[in-house]
């Protein structure tokens, strides 16, 4: 975490300081000096969002938590009673909700971003990894707070999700009663979840500080996909990034705030309004929009093992994806076919979400099938092929030639 | 390339959703089919759009229909007197709810005999439950009667694609509302041919499988509701301001919401724009940038 | 480091057993750190074994009653229902077994399942579905007369809970012989 310029403390009780602690040196050489290619696009402010939000989520969440009572005959009405009587209670609760949509919508912007421009790649696998531990834990973050306000949908989510478990040869009943804390989906599990809930965010932003620290030791890649060479190529974080982050952070609120302000139950299911009740399943099960690709993977297998393990199969597989492709290139801005390919897949993983909201019958079925195929696919056959077939454009021979006189290629984004 | 391979999945995945279900072949011939309701007519409700705000005296006739018909059956346990004349309600004074609440009887107690007691009711209490329980409704009707608190957000219709995106950008969010007005007028004493319904259910053209265990609400089908403003007393109306009242029950604070996000909205416009001007100044400074 | 000798000393040894006491203290802090998730006392005790009388029961009826907070299903089968589920090839059931051993003995009317799909523990529907049985709404799995899958995702039959009948028209869930008087 060095940048060009180290802090200099100017004042008498600075330097006293600096030198016992030297917290604002470090925050300096992050977060202002630090070297930022010069070349990076929009694409690139989403880790910045995703950082807002993640602090959004914090503030609204606690407040929430001090008027939410995590017990199965009262957590239905105490968030009603957020909604009524708490001052601004349906805000911070509409922006809660929304606030984990945006959340994952910006982190889905921010893989799929991270695939085009090759960013998992020598050298920030580690930074990728730790990106897809990042999604996991959000996904379980995510799931158990959809449980909380104990509407049909949180308990029937829940039952659904935590019965995965009981796919595990041999112990599977065991784990899953282990998980519920009694003979089905009950109070423990409400109370125990809540307790999980408060907590997996403090491990997510753990990790994100590991994400960033692993980040500001190999650099930011660029659209380029070529290495930083020299000071040319990069500017200083503060003002030129910060300022770029924070325009588009804005425009990415006005998005959340339409969310929140005119169609806060456009994401979320009506059943959630109907409280839980254990002796009627919905005729309809569906998660949040933001699991629907992996739930049609679920459901495409028709073997509840197989299923199981395709779910988990099609989030860990992220994480081989710097071994998976082969390419020396990193952006797709020099690999015509895996440019391609790149959009095929946004297509099948748009595709899965779609159909993932379907019901599991006839045609959608097939379907399902047919992406789920495919998404492996690219990640086991496509990738690894392309890399040794493919003919790349040439690369620029630094990112402020790419800039100063763009090479055909280097012009696309 | 790449069209070559988008085109075989896609004919791939077309020839799935083409393939006939088994399930469903065999429905045709074995079982008739279950009941498809038609989708709910789109009414014009004042609380639509951004600007949408309730119309109190709609607001009024409609709570007139509930406490007069559904209210034998239908609870309102999340709401408390007092919220009726909240800003943004019904618009009644205090005074007004004291009276109306006064009118309810509400269980309280221990007092220091130890029993419990029923007295007035007063603005801070709760709408009283019609039944004691569940059960007891169970037992009287065969079926849960549901509360009415959250309703209008409770119930829905499919959109279908690609409408459900549509409605994100149209701001359309009145599926419960439309639904509910639409099922209220949707009694009809014999189902169409073919249709079979269990016994014991009565059918209703918007109720998914068409049979549901509410009878007819027969006041608001002979006008049995008086409004005194001249409204029309016919199912339509009725069934309208009674939606209009579920959906403000739903959602009390409504029209602060909308008011705040316009206000928000206007906030975030202006700033991205000086931040988007910022952001350009800034960047001058740097080479090849514009 | 000093030297490095390949033989084990008396310090390695001495390494290894603070390791290994270290380890074990480790473990067993771990033990009631993962046992309190499992079902406490009080969830134990909720648990205990029901009464059912089947008298109120019609022909053809399915009742639900809740045992451990699972939904039991007892269904007073119909002759149709009960010839249907014995006319099945029971080798061509993709979890083969026979309808005799699904019910007890001299009770071939009575059918006793917990009525929690066995694929994603969604609760199915009576008198859905193809097979005169059970449909689940969650994700299509369909049960025959006898509870046994028949078609969909789910891997199983709907799983027998533990009864007994204490009399002709009395059953008790949760356990397999009738309590000693």
């Amino acid at each position: 975490m060095s940048g060009h310029a180290t802090y200099q403390p100017t004042s008498p009780f600075m330097k006293w300081f600096e030198r016992r602690l030297p917290i604002v040196g470090l925050l300096y050489s992050s977060f202002v000096a630090y070297p930022t290619p010069r070349n990076l696009n929009y694409w690139w402010t989403f880790g910045g969002i995703l950082t807002f939000f993640l602090i959004a989520q914090f503030i609204t969440g606690i407040v929430l938590a001090m008027h939410y009572t995590p017990h199965v005959d009262f957590a239905f009405n105490s968030v009603e009673h957020i909604m009524r009587d708490v001052n601004y209670g349906w805000l911070l609760r509409y922006m809660h909700a929304n606030g984990a949509a945006m959340f994952f919508l910006a982190a889905y912007i921010h893989m799929f971003r991270g695939m085009y421009y090759g960013s998992y790649k020598d050298p920030r696998e580690v930074l990728w990894i730790l990106g897809v531990i990042l999604l996991l834990l959000m996904i379980m973050t995510g799931f158990m707070g959809y449980v909380l306000p104990w509407g049909q949908m949180s308990f029937w989510a829940a039952t659904v999700i935590t019965n995965l478990f009981s796919a595990i040869p041999g112990i599977g009943e065991a784990v899953v009663t282990w998980l519920w804390g009694g003979y089905s989906v009950g109070n423990p599990t409400l109370n125990r979840f809540y307790a999980l809930h408060y907590l997996l965010p403090f491990v997510i932003a753990g990790v994100v500080g590991l994400h960033i620290w692993a980040l500001h030791v190999v650099g930011q890649n660029n659209p380029t996909g070529i290495d930083v060479k020299s000071e040319q190529d990069t500017v200083a974080f503060t003002p030129y990034a910060t300022i770029k982050d924070s325009f588009l952070m804005v425009v990415f609120c006005i998005l959340f705030a339409w969310f929140v302000f005119y169609v806060p139950n456009f994401l979320g299911h009506a059943d959630n309004y109907i409280p839980a009740n254990p002796a009627v399943t919905p005729t309809h099960i569906v998660p949040e929009w933001y699991y629907l690709p992996f739930y049609a993977i679920l459901r495409a297998i028709p073997n509840k093992l197989m299923g199981v393990g395709a779910l988990g199969a099609s989030i860990v597989i992220l994480a081989f994806l710097p071994w998976l492709d082969t390419s020396k290139v990193r952006s797709a801005n020099y690999r015509p076919l895996y440019r391609q390919f790149f959009w095929i897949f946004v297509i099948v993983c748009v595709g899965l979400g779609w159909l993932g909201s379907k019901p599991a019958e006839g045609g959608y079925v097939i379907v399902s099938r047919i992406f789920t195929a495919y998404y492996f696919l690219h990640f086991l056959v496509i990738l690894p092929l392309l890399g040794l077939f493919e003919k790349t454009k040439p690369l620029p021979n630094s990112i402020s030639e790419s800039i100063l006189s763009p090479a055909p290629a280097a012009s696309v984004t | 390339m790449l069209r070559h391979i988008l085109a075989a999945i896609l004919a791939a995945s077309l020839l799935g959703l083409m393939a006939p279900h088994p399930a469903a072949a065999e429905d045709q011939t074995e079982q008739n089919h279950p009941y498809e309701p038609p989708p709910p007519p789109k009414l014009k409700w004042s609380f639509a759009g951004p600007f949408g705000h309730y119309d109190q005296a709609q607001l009024q006739r409609g709570f007139k229909v509930y406490r007069e018909v559904c209210a034998n059956c239908h609870g309102l346990s999340l709401l408390s007197f007092r919220n009726l004349g909240e800003p943004g309600a019904l618009g009644y004074s205090e005074a007004q709810i004291k009276a109306l609440a006064s009118e309810y009887k509400v269980q309280d107690g221990p007092n220091d005999q130890g029993e419990m007691f029923e007295r007035n009711g007063r603005p801070a209490d709760r709408f009283p439950a019609p039944f004691p329980n569940d059960n007891a409704a169970r037992a009287r009707y065969n079926a849960v009667p549901p509360d009415f608190s959250v309703i209008a957000k409770a119930r829905t219709y499919e959109r279908g694609f690609p409408w459900f995106i549509v409605d994100a950008f149209t701001q359309y969010q009145e599926h419960g509302v439309d639904y509910i007005a639409a099922y209220l007028g949707g009694f009809e004493d014999k189902p169409p041919p073919k249709v079979n319904i269990p016994a014991g259910l009565q059918f209703n053209k918007y109720f998914p499988g068409g049979g549901n265990s509410m009878p007819k609400p027969v006041q608001i089908y002979t006008g049995l509701v008086t409004y005194d403003d001249g409204t029309p007393q016919t199912v339509e109306q009725y069934a309208k301001d009674v939606s209009a009242f579920l959906m403000w029950a739903a959602e009390p604070h409504l029209e602060e919401r909308k008011r705040i996000g316009f206000q928000v909205m206007v906030f975030l416009i202006v700033f991205a724009g000086l931040l988007y001007f910022t952001k350009k100044k800034v960047w001058s400074a740097v080479k090849g940038h514009t | 480091m000093t030297t490095v000798s390949a033989e084990p000393t008396r310090r390695d040894f001495l390494f290894i057993a603070t390791g290994a006491v270290g380890a074990v203290g480790a473990a067993a802090t771990l033990l009631p750190l993962v046992s309190q998730m499992n079902p406490d006392a009080s969830t134990i005790a909720a648990g205990a074994p029901v009464e059912v009388d089947l008298s109120p029961i019609a022909v053809g009826q399915v009742v639900k009653v809740f045992w451990r907070g699972k939904p039991i299903f007892i269904s007073h089968r119909t002759k149709k229902e009960i010839d249907e589920a014995r006319a099945v090839d029971v080798k061509k059931l993709p979890d083969p077994q026979a309808d005799q051993d699904r019910v007890k003995k001299d009770h071939d009317e009575w059918l006793i399942l917990i009525g929690i799909c066995t694929h994603l523990g969604c609760i199915p529907l009576a008198h859905q579905g193809n097979y005169d049985g059970w449909f689940c709404p969650c994700h299509g799995s369909q049960y025959d007369s006898s509870g046994r899958i028949r078609q969909g995702p789910a891997p199983a039959n709907l799983p027998l809970p533990p009864y007994t009948f204490l009399s002709d028209s009395k059953i008790l869930i949760g356990e397999t012989q009738p309590p000693k008087a």
